[in-house]
């Protein structure tokens, strides 16, 4: 029978599929950090059970630390604590640990492919709900609590359903300038924030497959937010490109055979979806949120939306809620919204092609003689110790220091602002992250999603650009 | 895990769809290694209007009075969305809530709460609607019927959708690392075929 690849990779990791009971799945690769584990590690010592697959199993640190020192005490009491627990447990259970300023340090999800922990055809886990950022690979990512993530330490395994399976289709190219943020953010404007609730999502068609290993990690990060279980990319020859050579990605004649398997990890020709979503890329335009969810999405030449624009009760008065949390006025060109703050980092977009691509932006505004606008503060956040080094070493660093921003040190930093990354009551920030949340970055504050071009623009400009229609980009 | 059959509680209406969990829990409460508290910071930027949460917001739902004590939470679409943070369900536990009823639940949010033991109702557009006017006209309590699967305020009674497995778990109180760990020898086996190199 014709299968997709979610129902390949789900059916290859079964361990068990008995009546009455939910299937257990095998994990491959679990990644912890310091926020989801420690009640894990506590529940294993209260029932004196081990971590069955230590070497399965990596942690670092990313959630709450400062990025302005690798100190652990650098990011307050809580933190500290948070942090030297996950040191200790990772000793006591025997478990890889990147800590403070290790070179392989760095945003969990940023960390994991860079190193070639993250291969095709896995199941990984971790308790974040951005592990759906693997699924780049072809493998089945996706994020659990801290009693699942308790749950695999003990067993390696984990309970879960078959989910309905979605195909969303990119046909053609997308325009210049447009960036694998784009591409996410109007798919989630045509699905709404839970659109894909119940389902694991595998994106195709020839846009998708144009994209880079870093292009599709930002899209694939980004199901969870319109409800995805998981998302995934078949894997193809620029996934073996990419893995080839990584510290742990299998070698020698391991590797010939890895990708042997990994060339079958394809969606059958004749495969049935439960669902199926098309978009044209050459309609795709850069986008922006203006509201409190990723769905309020639109494209950045439009403007604030009306409630009376949405028909249904309860899109309508989420409108109206979050146009006054917003602070914003339907009708309003979103070119002409100002931003105070910047933030260019987080799991979607601090990998090196993000940076290269907003230090494109900063490089153009800088033979103008534009700099970073005295009204606003700009911070880049590379998203692992790896990336920072690249970035210094390919001079894009400098150039966002030339230009005025903040170069600081890796981290999840200001995108949930656990650490003292955080934005004001009433703040306007153009941010590369994944949520909008209300007082996601800060209580009160005021978040746009964008591009790491967007966001790069905007900081010297201090408002919303349209780099097609402002700029020639 | 406690064992769970029946609840009867007064329901707080809560009417906001895609309630996320930094809503839930806000970040600057994540820095505790404990499972416990939680609770006094649920809901932490609504319910109080200053950031050390010293002064109540009158105008949030669960500050009002009537709605003390109550223990189902009835709310709108997609709740639960956003981070996995399984300390979302842990402050809706700790502030009193066994129960909460909605036409749908993020995935990682509603396992969550599965897995620490709190019933996650999902009802139709329609029922929940019927919910949230009975509740505005009077303040209403609801009884669930575990193994019924039903949830009934006065004359209306709906029944809702709860996996096999999940409700033996929830019903039993099973300790579901326990209950894996009786598989070992499948788990055992099927790591026997893995390649040496995955």
């Amino acid at each position: 029978m014709a299968t997709t690849l979610y129902e390949k990779l789900y059916n290859q990791h079964l361990v068990e599929n008995k009546e009455g009971e939910t299937p257990l799945l095998y994990v491959d690769r679990h990644l912890i950090h310091e926020v989801t584990s420690p009640q894990a590690f506590a529940n294993l010592k209260f029932h004196n059970r081990p971590v069955r697959k230590p070497a399965q199993t990596f942690a670092t640190m990313d959630h709450n630390i400062s990025t302005r020192s690798v100190e652990i005490d650098a990011a307050g009491a809580g933190a500290a604590n948070q942090l030297r627990t996950l040191e200790k447990n990772c000793k006591e259970f025997g478990i890889k640990l990147f800590g403070m300023g290790h070179k392989n340090q760095g945003i969990v999800h940023v960390m994991g492919p860079e190193l070639g922990i993250t291969q095709p055809g896995q199941i990984i886990v971790c308790g974040d709900s951005h592990t759906a950022t693997h699924g780049a690979f072809g493998a089945l990512a996706f994020g659990i609590g801290t009693s699942e993530v308790e749950h695999v330490f003990a067993t390696q395994t984990l309970r879960q359903h078959k989910a309905k399976t979605m195909k969303i289709e990119v046909t053609g190219k997308v325009g210049k300038g447009i960036s694998a943020k784009d591409i996410i953010l109007a798919i989630i404007g045509k699905t709404g924030s839970a659109g894909a609730t119940g389902y694991v999502v595998e994106y195709c068609g020839e846009a998708i497959e144009a994209l880079t290993m870093e292009e599709r990690m930002t899209i694939c990060n980004m199901s969870i937010e319109f409800g995805a279980k998981a998302g995934i990319v078949a894997p193809d020859q620029t996934t073996f490109d990419y893995l080839q050579h990584k510290e742990y990605a299998p070698k020698l004649d391991d590797w010939d055979e890895a990708v042997a398997l990994w060339k079958a990890l394809k969606t059958d020709d004749g495969a049935q979806f439960d669902d199926v979503l098309t978009l044209k890329g050459e309609e795709i335009k850069a986008q922006m949120t203006w509201g409190t969810t990723p769905g309020q999405v639109t494209s950045i030449d439009s403007v604030v939306p009306s409630p009376d624009d949405f028909s249904d009760p309860v899109e309508k008065d989420s409108c109206i809620k979050a146009l006054a949390y917003m602070g914003l006025t339907s009708g309003t060109k979103l070119t002409d919204l100002t931003v105070n703050k910047v933030f260019i980092g987080s799991c979607t977009n601090s990998r090196i092609e993000d940076l290269r691509a907003a230090a494109g932006v900063v490089g153009e505004y800088a033979k103008q003689g534009k700099t970073v606008s005295d009204k606003v503060d700009a911070i880049v956040v590379p998203g692992s110790y790896r990336v920072k080094a690249q970035a210094e070493e390919e001079g894009l660093a400098q150039i966002f220091i030339d230009a005025g921003f903040e170069w600081r040190l890796p981290g999840c930093s200001m995108c949930l602002g656990m650490n003292d990354d955080r934005l004001e009551e009433g703040d306007r920030c153009a941010s590369t992250s994944n949520r909008n949340f209300e007082g996601r970055q800060g209580r009160g504050s005021r978040t746009h999603l964008v591009s790491p071009e967007v966001a790069a623009a905007a900081a010297i400009e201090a408002r919303f650009v349209d780099l097609n229609a402002d700029f020639n980009y | 895990m406690e064992k769970f059959t029946t609840h009867t509680g007064l329901v707080a209406p809560l009417d906001l769809a895609n309630v996320d969990t930094d809503q839930i829990i806000p970040k600057q409460f994540l820095q505790k290694t404990e499972r416990v508290g939680f609770g006094q910071h649920l809901f932490h930027d609504w319910r109080y209007l200053d950031f050390e949460g010293t002064k109540n917001n009158p105008e949030f739902v669960l500050n009002y009075p009537q709605y003390q004590g109550a223990s189902i939470l009835l709310t709108r679409e997609n709740f639960g969305c956003g981070s996995s943070r399984e300390h979302a369900p842990w402050a809706l536990q700790e502030f009193g809530f066994d129960v909460i009823i909605s036409p749908s639940f993020a995935d990682i949010f509603y396992g969550n709460c599965i897995n620490i033991g709190i019933i996650p109702v999902k009802l139709t557009d329609d029922e929940i609607q019927q919910l949230f006017e009975a509740s505005e006209k009077n303040d209403i309590s609801i009884t669930l019927d575990l193994p019924a699967q039903t949830v009934t305020c006065g004359d209306l009674s709906f029944s809702f959708p709860l996996n096999e497995f999940h409700k033996y778990c929830l019903e039993n109180g099973v300790d579901s690392v326990g209950w894996t760990l009786n598989k070992i020898d499948l788990i055992e086996q099927y790591e026997a075929q893995r390649p040496s190199w995955a």
